[in-house]
């Protein structure tokens, strides 16, 4: 299947510096792809870029085909954005804010109203959708945003730092939002954020920008294959075990680490497990509990951002 | 390009500017007193008879004027007595240019607020989002600016002159108002003068940071309406119909002038750009 967003060496620069560097990735539509990255990171210059608020530096963008620069309309009718802040009408009410961007999309009237009704009562706003926005919490105006960003129905959701100021209560709502609009296969949730558990939490595939430069790309399994191969298993024993070096034999074990009754065992992947389990059944090991241990995208993410700080990225 | 969508940026804008106080408490302020209060409070003072040096005809440093009068405004008082003359001169003409205030000042004040408000309150990155092209979007924030300044001074105009022929019919005896020069400066030069103020707060809200920082910087256009106002008076320029026309003319050349930077500075990439 073609990708929807396909993105070849993009540079976009400011002035002289560059925000965007070389970025070549793909998103194919029904997935949800997060950029990952620290603030500076390029990741809201992404949007505006595939959107076709800015002309790129160099590169290419394609969206749905179309290049963002000389087809923006176009591509715009197909998106929604929930901006970083979010940008509603405050002195007009939730109601009001939704009639006229779903008026901008071009939906008639009837279509539109009916669109409100079901994107208040989704997003838990009918009860005070007549009030003025100005009045909202933070909570209620990033809901009402994300309704605005949904109105549409489009084919894909940008959303820019969903959960950045919100309180966990907050969050948890935008995150199971978040989730139920993503599971429609024919659209793209493409996801800024600098949020590590909320990337790991939603999306399918990751690309971990720093500086404009595409650090690494790919699912979370795909990633901790690559940057951290192994799987690490936590064996908790009733008593301390003395033939550790039996294990060695075990297919797919790599490392032996022991701790009086505590061993960590380095597997090639979650399959070993059952062998290594046997294994220390057959040597008599009383196991009180098997923990696979695995390397979590936090993990991941501070190891590039390291290496890229030590020069070796 | 879709009217649709201009109509609902226009109305939309409209709306939030109903709603700062700082927007229409000049609109409500301003046609009052140079619709109702000033021509009033003239038309009485003139008529009454204890108040005699409120006529301009009696007034010394009047009298250059009144000697070089041309002929289409002496034909306006031809016939006329002291009274009626000075009510004539003063509400009827001298006035004219304070109308003006009401376009510019109306067309500035929105423009503001739709330009550079949007910007202050950061609510333009969502609208950059939306389909509408660059050139809908500037389309339908003139609009919001140009429709209501012109639908309010039209209104004022109309009150004025029924207030006009009201308050001094009982001197005149007849309904004088509105004179043949009016009809070319509210007809013609005050859409030409909002456009005026609208391209001026356009290219000052991409240097300035918020609303009253643009109304203030386009304010200062109210100069030119005082110089207009101070040059007739002192009979250095006399707004006959022809005069008026070409005053428009030259309004609409300067405005063609001015929209064309306008619309160029207005962009996606310059208003992300200032918006920071």
């Amino acid at each position: 299947m073609e990708s929807s967003i396909v993105v070849e060496r993009l540079s976009h620069r400011f002035d002289d510096r560059f925000v965007l560097n070389e970025l070549s990735y793909d998103v194919r539509q029904g997935e949800v792809f997060a950029l990952l990255g620290p603030n500076g990171a390029g990741k809201t210059t992404s949007i505006r870029l595939l959107n076709g608020l800015y002309k790129p530096t160099e590169g290419k963008i394609r969206v749905f085909s179309k290049d963002p620069v000389t087809h923006g309309s176009q591509i715009r009718q197909e998106t929604g954005v929930l901006t970083e802040t979010s940008a509603l009408y405050e002195r007009l009410t939730a109601r009001e804010n939704l009639l006229f961007f779903g008026r901008l999309y071009g939906l008639t009237e009837s279509l539109l109203l009916k669109r409100i009704d079901e994107t208040m009562g989704f997003f838990a706003l009918k009860t005070r959708e007549n009030e003025r926005v100005g009045t909202y919490s933070k909570g209620m105006k990033q809901r009402l945003a994300l309704a605005r960003a949904f109105l549409n129905h489009p084919r894909i959701l940008f959303l820019d730092e969903p959960t950045a100021s919100l309180d966990p209560e907050s969050s948890l709502q935008v995150h199971e939002l978040i989730e139920s609009l993503s599971k429609n296969d024919d659209r793209i949730v493409f996801l800024c954020t600098h949020r590590l558990e909320e990337a790991e939490r939603l999306a399918d595939r990751i690309a971990i920008l720093n500086n404009g430069k595409l650090l690494a790309l790919g699912s979370l399994d795909e990633l901790r294959r690559r940057f951290n191969p192994g799987l690490w298993v936590e064996i908790e024993l009733l008593r301390p075990f003395g033939e550790q070096n039996t294990l060695e034999n075990v297919r797919g074990v790599s490392k032996i680490q022991v701790e009086d009754s505590r061993l960590r065992v380095q597997v090639e992947e979650e399959s070993v497990i059952p062998a290594l389990v046997n294994e220390l059944v057959l040597r008599k090991a009383e196991i009180l509990r098997v923990s696979p241990q695995k390397v979590t995208l936090e993990e991941i993410y501070f190891k590039l951002q390291t290496e890229v700080r030590e020069g070796a990225l | 390009m879709n009217w649709r969508t201009i109509r609902t940026i226009a109305g939309k804008d409209i709306k939030e500017a109903t709603q700062n106080k700082s927007v229409w408490l000049p609109i409500l302020i301003v046609p009052l007193i140079f619709v109702v209060l000033m021509p009033v409070g003239m038309i009485l003072a003139i008529s009454s008879t204890g108040a005699t040096e409120v006529n301009p005809l009696n007034d010394p440093d009047f009298a250059l004027f009144m000697e070089r009068m041309p002929q289409f405004l002496s034909n306006l008082i031809n016939g006329l007595d002291s009274a009626q003359s000075g009510i004539v001169l003063l509400v009827g003409y001298l006035f004219a240019p304070f109308f003006l205030i009401m376009p510019l000042m109306f067309s500035t004040v929105i423009a503001s607020e739709s330009f550079a408000g949007e910007r202050e309150r950061k609510t333009v990155e969502a609208l950059l989002y939306t389909p509408a092209t660059d050139t809908e979007l500037f389309l339908g924030k003139v609009l919001a600016a140009l429709a209501p300044a012109l639908l309010i001074t039209w209104g004022g105009f109309l009150v004025y002159s029924v207030v006009v022929n009201v308050a001094a019919f009982s001197v005149m005896g007849r309904i004088w108002f509105p004179l043949p020069s009016w009809y070319p400066l509210i007809l013609w030069v005050s859409p030409a003068i909002s456009l005026l103020g609208i391209a001026v707060t356009v290219l000052i809200s991409g240097k300035v940071q918020t609303f009253m920082g643009a109304y203030q910087s386009s304010g200062s256009l109210v100069l030119l309406v005082l110089a207009l106002l101070a040059g007739q008076a002192t009979g250095v320029l006399y707004l006959s119909v022809v005069s008026v026309i070409v005053i428009g003319l030259v309004l609409f050349l300067v405005d063609a002038v001015l929209m064309y930077y306008a619309i160029r500075t207005f962009n996606r990439d310059k208003l992300l750009a200032s918006a920071g």
